[in-house]
């Protein structure tokens, strides 16, 4: 029981990797917002790239989600 | 093909064993077992395999029925809108080369996109939700990617990894950095599209199971879940929509080496 219990507090310690995603998340398009609203005109050509670096900012959080998953039931 | 059939046969019996008891117990796990519907040994066809057919034969249906009016309707709408977002996408990143990848990219797009948003159908299956279709797709995408660039290339690609204007002290750390950087594109790619999908799905089940769970104050999360079930449309739709981005830029990496 104790291995689970383990295992569990493990899974806990890998889902805090989630938040880190959580702050880049925050950041990027909070910052897109704030240059959105400078210079709205600019605004529709950076999409792209916005969605790029919240792909990468969620890629690293996700892979502690992942770690969680397999402690869980790998 | 043993593990997975074990693991399927140990979660129904856990879900049975519960349901015998009369208890009521939250299984968000329990969507994502495979099940076999004709038993072919490694080429059996899966739940997994039926609603990958439905996906693309739904994704074709919208572009086969699609009127082709000059005033758009609904459905052609729709259509034209999908197309024109992955259009504008290959054309921004891949520029000369848009016409030659379009294809391929809006395929990808509307194959991720249709098994993202019918997964979130209650009862289907979600096909996405699975590492081993993400990782099938992503690698396609990665080894594709890389023997177009030595194709175009030659050795020449890989200056990839050499970037240029890096002090000679620190290039091979930036080197490392670089083919780590490149080899893990994979795996980034396809866990982004699976954690993505299973995290949302597990949630709306756990919350699911909260308004049994609350009896008559079951209504709270039951709002709750309205608006989570949205934010799940938009998770799906952006996830296809960012999967197929780093196609895009994954191949423009293959064409142009130099920056």
């Amino acid at each position: 029981m104790e291995l689970e219990a383990a295992k569990m507090i493990g899974a806990g310690i890998a889902a805090v990797a989630l938040g880190g995603a959580g702050i880049g998340i925050g950041h990027i398009f909070g910052n897109y917002l704030a240059g959105a609203l400078r210079n709205p005109s600019a605004a529709a050509g950076q999409r792209g790239t916005l969605f790029l670096g919240f792909a990468f900012a969620e890629a690293t959080g996700l892979i502690g989600f992942a770690v969680a998953m397999l402690i869980l039931f790998g | 093909m043993s593990t997975t059939d074990t693991a399927a046969a140990t979660a129904e019996n856990a879900a049975e064993a519960a349901a015998g008891h009369g208890e009521k117990i939250i299984d968000p796990i329990h969507q994502f077992v495979i099940t076999k519907y004709i038993d072919l040994g490694a080429l059996s066809f899966t739940n997994s395999a039926l609603w990958a057919v439905i996906a693309v034969v739904l994704a074709t249906l919208l572009f086969v029925l699609a009127p082709k009016n000059l005033v758009p309707t609904r459905l052609q709408s729709i259509a034209e809108s999908l197309y024109e977002v992955v259009d504008n996408m290959t054309h921004e990143i891949l520029h000369e080369n848009a016409r030659t990848y379009f294809p391929f990219v809006l395929t990808l797009f509307l194959f991720i996109l249709f098994a993202n948003v019918i997964g979130l159908i209650p009862y289907s299956f979600t096909v996405t939700s699975h590492i081993i279709v993400t990782l099938a797709l992503a690698l396609v995408v990665f080894i594709g990617a890389t023997v177009i660039g030595f194709i175009r290339n030659g050795f020449g690609y890989l200056k990839l990894f050499v970037p240029s204007g890096v002090p000679v002290l620190l290039l091979p750390l930036v080197v490392l950095i670089e083919i780590v950087s490149y080899f893990i594109r994979p795996l980034s790619l396809s866990i982004r599209l699976f954690a993505n999908m299973m995290a949302g799905h597990m949630m709306l089940k756990v919350m699911a199971g909260f308004v049994i769970m609350l009896g008559y104050f079951g209504f709270v999360p039951l709002i709750a879940m309205v608006g989570l079930t949205g934010l799940e449309l938009l998770v799906a739709a952006l996830q296809a929509y960012v999967f197929a981005l780093l196609t895009c830029m994954y191949l423009s990496d293959a064409m142009h080496v130099d920056h």
